[in-house]
């Protein structure tokens, strides 16, 4: 049973993970063919716009995946590829976009609005009235024989 | 009077933030912001897809006055759609219209000319695609203005249409003059 169960967790996730980069895109060197799917993990496809080119198996990300390499085995580093890309499609194909003046608002407000949110909640909570606490038995008693 | 802002703050906030997302309903999340506006064309040098013209340069785009640059590809549905258009533009003398055909080959694109006809006076083929990229074109069809001096002043992405037209390239056409 558990070998069965084993087999399909790997078929299922061995599908789930299964990549668009086809061999023949890949680069002899290991390591370079590491960096390159680092960088292709952060680049947008602009067919299929939420995957990244290395998940994506449109011909445009195909493309864009084998300048990332051209560019890694040119001796770029890893910035230089990012802006390769960049400077022919600007910020948008970033799947993490910069901080920077236009982008300030996108990564300030979350945590401007988390901010607002707690201070209300703080003046709320602060002023509501002493909820009234039951009297005991024995405070009863005194206020009777009062 | 506490009490009341206290109420009014949150339906003042859903009233700001509703006239932020209704303004993003109208905005097409696939319309991109072309990193070329106000630059010179990425140089280029594809071959003609007619081998017994020549090739489409990129250095050549200026010696010709404004350029209209369409990427298409006989693969492109859309591009179609535009077609009918660019055969009428291509009777207009203030510009040359010319032609990128994109990730195609050459049988397809002559049987896609020859059924719908060529309104382009050039055509460059980019079978690998690299061109395309130094563009920033992101699918077809795709059109940009060159103006005399070789600095791309439109990119329109999709369908070319008279309304785009009369919008955005049009008053180009008209600052730029007649073509010298």
């Amino acid at each position: 049973m558990i070998r069965v169960l084993l087999a399909a967790f790997f078929i299922l996730f061995g599908a789930a993970t299964a990549q668009a980069v086809l061999p023949d895109e890949m680069l002899p060197n290991a390591q370079q063919e590491l960096r390159a799917r680092g960088i292709s993990a952060n680049l947008r496809c602009l067919v299929c716009q939420n995957q990244s080119i290395d998940d994506s198996n449109a011909s445009l990300a195909k493309d864009l995946r084998l300048i990332v390499r051209e560019r890694i085995v040119a001796g770029d580093d890893d910035k230089q590829v990012v802006d390769f890309i960049v400077s022919r499609y600007g910020n948008y194909v970033l799947l993490k976009p910069p901080f920077q003046m236009d982008t300030a608002l996108l990564w300030i407000l979350p945590f401007a609005l988390l901010l607002i949110a707690l201070a209300v909640a703080f003046a709320y909570l602060r002023q509501q009235p002493e909820p009234e606490t039951e009297l005991g038995d024995a405070q009863n008693d005194i206020l009777k024989s009062e | 009077m506490k009490l009341r802002m206290a109420t009014l703050l949150p339906l003042g906030l859903f009233a700001a933030m509703g006239g932020v997302l209704m303004v993003g309903l109208n905005h097409d999340p696939r319309v991109m912001p072309s990193t070329l506006l106000g630059k010179p064309v990425p140089s280029f040098d594809l071959p003609a897809l007619d081998p017994t013209q020549v090739g489409l340069k990129s250095a050549a785009l200026k010696e010709n006055g404004v350029t209209l640059v369409n990427v298409w590809g006989s693969w492109c549905g859309s591009c179609r759609y535009e077609h009918p258009l660019l055969m009428n533009l291509a009777k207009d003398k203030r510009f040359k219209l010319v032609g990128i055909d994109w990730k195609d080959n050459k049988p397809n694109a002559d049987q896609y000319l020859n059924t719908f006809g060529n309104p382009y006076a050039q055509i460059g083929t980019d079978e690998s695609g690299r061109t395309a990229i130094d563009l920033g074109v992101s699918g077809a069809p795709e059109t940009f203005v060159v103006d005399k001096a070789g600095t791309v002043r439109v990119r329109i992405p999709g369908p070319l249409t008279p309304e785009i037209w009369a919008k955005d390239i049009e008053p180009i056409l008209k600052e730029q003059g007649p073509a010298s």
